[in-house]
Order: structure tokens, then C-alpha cells, then sequence
């Protein structure tokens, strides 16, 4: 599993940088949504990995701390994503005005030479 | 409900939160309104930043006034940590607020939408970052700061400011991925948020703990870096803040201080070897940004790039300062840091009326536009009338304007002179010569230090003749009341800053001597105690 999540996040942010180099604005955007996909897993996989652990505390039994996965970068993952949707929304209104203002999709709002 | 003072500390983030979100439901005509409920928010804070100035500077809680949120203990939770730094920040943010948005009544709070909302959401990410004890906590609060900024720097509209926008957004939404990468580091090496705790276990970690959390600290600064505007991480600064409008860019001034603030605590919370982590490459960095502004400064023909760029070489004079790792450094670089944001927020104040009435002469000068930068600059659209003028306008705005200089460039009477005067001293001076080690810093530093001085006289006795000397018809800029009283403020607290520079530096020596003590914050956050529940304190 360790190496699976590992790969995933290597060709996830190798992916968003190379996109995030690109010129065109709708690469730019994909190229920050796969990074931010990256570095999601990459918070919840310094919570350790762990199958079958639940992060919530069932209130019945006495409290075995090993059997629990941490809840803490779980809760910052989901913050994060909140953000991050919140952030892209808004970065993709202002691509599209860029784009109705200077009629190209160009990040420098004017082509190359 | 216990009103202690103890609230206080939480209030800088609830104030604008609630004037900004109130404002939401007013429509944007009823602009008296929202001028009058955005200075009530203001002058609120202004107030409260003067009252936690003087609880922990010569009050009882000279740690700090630790505030508990959901009144969870210590290391557990969100914490919001006002001590002398955060104070003295607040205050500089909510006094430059006051005059950016003065300023702002006049004409530009028309030009767009939701102009004091986003205003008010600044200044609570603004506040957030500053008082919060909590990693992840800086980071919602940074976010928070940056989405009212990006409707903040597009505000006003047109071709030059969407595309100046949209690299500052994009950016910044890279940073913030690096900020998050360096979060889960730190959390995944000391299984904590908080920053006390994360200082009060860094320096036990065993096996592979202690490189992440290295490598953690490293990408957070990285992050921090990048809004500090340090060289090379700083290109995006110039074309989006000279892009902005006249009194966002004034506010942005401190902007690029959050950057600075979050790294020194940071910093200074983690020491290694003695001295704040990572403080060669904070050093290097600063001497590269100082260097690099200096030449942007001369470059610049516009007067709002050079502002701009005098805004690059405050952060780079005080990374560089900052790198030196000493309490009287320290102190003399937060006396600069003072003087310096409100200094170059008065200059994009002044600045801005200026070249409103040299669109004409400007035409001219467009031609010699800088060789590297934006070719196809337009003229910001005249949408309004100028109300009421003032007589002597000319001679008000050169008086500011060779304040301002006066400032920037570091010469006798101002506080410019005195908070380099405190860098060099405590780097060459008497004192200093005790120090061991970083002699060549210190070289480099007082060398670039003096050398930033000159070039930003030649450039500022150059703006000043073009502007007010050589423009063979006489032009009569048409201000008003409004546009000069916030100008007149900000030089009024120069001005005070110079007089008042005992005390001040008192304050500033303290600051820092807090800061190079991590125990102390330590001592404060995780020996905060917890208000007595409810039912025990009534009976």
C-alpha cells in the first residue's frame, strides 16, 4: 500500500508541475488541482497508514489508543480540499475574465512572437 | 458573561469578521453607510490594538495574553497568542487600514463591488495570522487574507489588472501547496499543530523525525518566502502591487510583512545551534532581494513600480537583518519595519494622486517605459469627478513627498534615519564588536544597508524633479480633503515614530528579546489556564 500511495502522489505532483509550467490558463488550473490532489494524499498519508482503524473514538469500550488511526490530518485534509475548491472556483472566474478581456487563454494574456 | 480582558485577544479577528459579513447585506449604493461601518471597524481596532500594546508591554501579562478557544487546554485546540509582536502588528495594520480606506471614500470604494467587505475579510486573515498559535490555523487565516486580497488586487478592473492578477493568484495558490506539504511534515514529525508544542518537542525528536521536521520547516518558510517577496521567489510582487489600485496597494505594504512575521516566529521558535533555523539562507536571500530592489528602484520609470520596488527592498532589508539572528538586530529591524510600511504606503498614496493627473505627461514617458517589464500599460479609466479641492495641493504633496523620501532613504531628522541607525549600530557598532562570528554578514549587510540608502536617493531626487520640476506647463492635481487627510496621517505618525523613538525602541528592544527567548512563548501557551467552568464561577 505504502508504495501505491507513494507512486500515486510522485505522478500526481509530477503531472501538476508540468502542467503548472504550461501557457495555457486551463492548464494551469488542472496542473493546480492535480498538485492539490498530491498534497491532499500526502497529508493523510503523514497520519500513517493504517487499514481498518476508524479515527473516531467509539465511546463504548474502554480506549485503546493503538487501534486508532490519527484524526488529525484527516479533519486538515478535509479543510484543505474546503480551500482548495474555494480557491480554484474563484481562480477559474478570473481565467475566464482574462479571457473575455484579452481573447486569448494565453497566461500572459497576449500569444508568443 | 466574564468580559475580562482576556476576550481582547480574540476581538482584532471578530470585529472586521462581523462588520465585513454586515455589510454584505447593503446594497453597494448606500456607500456613506459602509464608509461609516468600515471606520467604526477600524478605529475599533485601533483601540484594541493600543489597549493589548500597553497590557503586555507595561501591564501584567508581559508573557502574553494567551486566549483558548473552545477554553480547551493548552496544546490541545486553536490558541490565539497576543503577545508584544502580534500586538505591534495589529496596530500597524489597523493604522494603515484607517488611511487606505479614507483614502478610498473619495473615489475608489466606487469603481467596484463589495470594495469594504473584502477590505474587512483582509483584515481578519490580516489579524488571524497574526495572533493565531496554531499551524493549520495560520494557514485558514493566510487563505483567508489571500481571497479577499485577490478581489482586492482585481478591484477597479480593466485588461492590466486581471492579467497582474492572475499571476499573483496563481502563485499563490502554488504557495499554498508548498505551506500545506510543510504543515503535514511538521505533523507528521511532532504529531502536532501547535506551535509551542511544536518548539517544546523539536529539540528531543529521534531517528528520522528530526530531518522532517527540517524539511517541514523548510517548505513552511519557503511558503513565507514567497509572500515576503523574496528574491527569487519575488517577481510577482512588482507587476501586481503596481497594478493594484491606489489604496490597496497601501494596505498590501503590510502584506508582504505577514510573510515576515509568520518566518521570524517560526524561526525563532525553533532554534538551531543558537541561532533561528534556517537563518544563513534567510540572510542570503535578504541580501539577494535588497540588491535586486535596489536595481529594480533605478530601473523603474513608473512611479508605482518604484513603489513597488521599495516595498521588495524593506523585505530585504529585513530578512537580511532578520538573518543575523541577534536581539539588537532584531530590535532595530522591527523599528525599520515600522517606519518602512508606512512610509511606502504613504508613497502609494502619494503616488497615486500624482500620476492621476500626469496621464499626459506620462504618454510621454511611456516611451522609456522599463525595457523588461509590461509594454502595453494603459491609463486607468477617469471614471469620477474630483469633489471639493484643495488650494497649495502641490505644495502638500511635495512636502509629503520629500517625507517620505526622507524615510525611504534613511537620512536624518525621520524615523528612516533612526531604524537603520539601530541595524548598523547593533551590527557595527560598539556593541556589536563583542559579537563573535558573522563578521562578514555583518560587513555585507551595513555595505548593501548604506548602499540601498544612495540608490534610493538617486531614484526618489530623480521622481522628484520629473514630477515637480520639469513639467513645463504647471499641472494643479485636484485633490481633496479626504485624499490628503490619510497622507497627512501616516506622515504625522513618522513623524512620531522619530519622536517618540526612545520608548518606541524600548518597546522594539523587548519584542525582541521575547522572540530570541522561546521559553517565554512557550512558558505563556503551555502555562495558559483554562477559565473555570461556568457553574463553578457563579456560585
Amino acid at each position: 500500500m505504502e508504495l501505491v500511495i507513494a507512486a500515486a502522489i510522485g505522478i500526481l505532483t509530477a503531472s501538476g508541475v508540468w502542467l503548472l509550467l504550461r501557457p495555457r490558463t486551463y492548464q494551469l488550473v488542472i496542473g493546480l488541482a492535480l498538485l492539490s490532489y498530491a498534497v491532499n494524499l500526502f497529508i493523510f498519508s503523514m497520519g500513517r497508514l493504517r487499514v481498518n482503524a476508524p479515527p473516531v473514538l467509539d465511546g463504548s469500550s474502554p480506549v485503546d489508543v493503538s487501534a486508532y488511526t490519527d484524526p488529525l490530518p484527516q479533519a486538515l485534509v478535509l479543510t484543505a480540499i474546503v480551500i482548495g475548491f474555494a480557491t480554484t472556483a474563484l481562480f477559474l472566474v478570473v481565467l475566464i475574465v482574462s479571457r473575455g478581456l484579452t481573447g486569448t487563454d494565453h497566461v500572459d494574456g497576449r500569444e508568443d512572437g | 458573561m466574564d468580559l475580562s480582558p482576556a476576550h481582547l485577544a480574540v476581538a482584532p479577528v471578530l470585529i472586521p469578521l462581523f462588520a465585513g459579513a454586515l455589510m454584505l447585506f447593503f446594497d453597494d449604493r448606500e456607500r456613506r453607510l459602509k464608509s461609516a461601518l468600515s471606520l467604526l471597524s477600524i478605529l475599533a481596532l485601533i483601540a484594541v490594538a493600543a489597549i493589548l500594546i500597553g497590557r503586555v508591554h507595561g501591564g501584567e501579562e508581559r508573557l502574553g495574553i494567551v486566549y483558548l478557544l473552545g477554553n480547551w487546554p493548552a496544546p490541545v485546540a486553536i490558541n490565539l497568542v497576543a503577545d508584544r509582536l502580534s500586538a505591534i502588528m495589529l496596530g500597524l495594520t489597523a493604522l494603515l487600514a484607517l488611511s487606505a480606506v479614507v483614502f478610498a471614500t473619495e473615489r475608489w470604494e466606487r469603481v467596484g463591488p463589495h470594495f469594504h467587505s473584502l477590505f474587512q475579510f483582509l483584515l481578519v486573515g490580516l489579524n488571524g495570522a497574526f495572533l493565531t498559535g496554531d499551524l493549520f490555523n495560520l494557514f485558514v487565516f493566510f487563505e483567508v487574507m489571500l481571497a479577499a486580497s485577490y478581489g482586492l488586487v482585481l478591484h477597479g478592473g480593466g485588461a492590466l489588472r486581471v492579467r497582474a492578477g492572475l499571476h499573483y493568484i496563481a502563485i499563490n495558490l502554488a504557495a499554498a501547496l508548498v505551506f500545506l506539504i510543510g504543515i503535514a511534515m511538521v505533523v507528521g514529525a511532532t504529531g502536532s499543530l501547535n506551535m509551542a508544542e511544536i518548539a517544546a518537542v523539536a529539540s528531543n525528536l529521534e531517528g528520522f523525525a528530526q530531518p522532517a521536521l527540517h524539511v517541514g520547516l523548510a517548505m513552511l518558510g519557503l511558503a513565507f518566502l514567497v509572500k515576503a517577496g523574496m528574491w527569487p521567489l519575488g517577481f510577482w510582487l512588482v507587476p501586481a502591487y503596481s497594478a493594484a489600485a491606489g489604496p490597496v496597494s497601501a494596505v498590501f505594504a503590510v502584506l508582504s510583512k505577514v510573510g515576515i512575521y509568520a518566518l521570524l516566529r517560526l524561526a525563532l521558535l525553533v532554534p538551531d545551534e543558537g541561532a533561528a533555523f534556517g537563518s544563513i539562507v534567510i540572510f542570503i536571500g535578504g541580501a539577494a532581494t535588497l540588491a535586486f530592489a535596489s536595481v529594480g528602484v533605478l530601473a523603474s520609470q513608473s512611479m508605482k513600480r518604484a513603489s513597488a520596488y521599495f516595498i521588495l527592498m524593506s523585505s530585504g532589508t529585513l530578512l537580511a537583518a532578520f538573518g543575523i539572528s541577534q536581539p539588537a538586530t532584531t530590535a532595530g529591524a522591527l523599528f525599520y519595519l515600522i517606519s518602512s510600511t508606512l512610509a511606502v504606503s504613504a508613497l502609494f498614496l502619494i503616488v497615486e494622486l500624482l500620476e492621476r493627473e500626469q496621464d499626459s505627461a506620462a504618454g510621454v514617458l511611456a516611451v522609456t517605459l522599463e525595457a523588461y517589464g509590461d509594454g502595453e500599460d494603459e491609463k486607468a479609466p477617469e471614471e469620477f469627478e474630483v469633489g471639493r479641492t484643495m488650494p497649495g495641493s502641490i505644495a502638500i504633496l511635495g512636502i509629503g513627498f520629500s517625507m517620505v523620501s526622507l524615510v525611504l532613504i534613511g537620512l536624518p531628522p525621520l524615523s528612516g534615519f533612526l531604524s537603520k541607525f539601530a541595524i548598523l549600530n547593533a551590527i557595527i557598532g560598539t556593541g556589536a564588536t563583542e559579537l563573535d562570528g558573522f563578521v562578514v554578514m555583518r560587513t555585507i549587510l551595513a555595505a548593501l544597508l548604506v548602499l540601498s540608502g544612495v540608490v534610493a536617493l538617486i531614484a526618489l531626487s530623480r521622481m522628484a524633479i520629473r514630477t515637480f520640476w520639469a513639467p513645463v506647463e504647471p499641472f494643479l492635481p485636484r485633490i481633496t480633503i479626504m485624499e490628503t487627510a490619510p497622507i497627512l496621517f501616516l506622515l504625522g505618525l513618522l513623524l512620531a515614530l522619530a519622536l517618540m523613538a526612545g520608548p518606541a525602541m524600548d518597546l522594539f528592544l523587548a519584542t525582541a528579546e521575547d522572540l530570541h527567548d522561546p521559553y517565554r512563548y512557550l512558558d505563556a501557551v503551555l502555562g495558559a489556564e483554562r477559565v473555570p467552568p461556568f457553574a463553578e464561577t457563579s456560585q
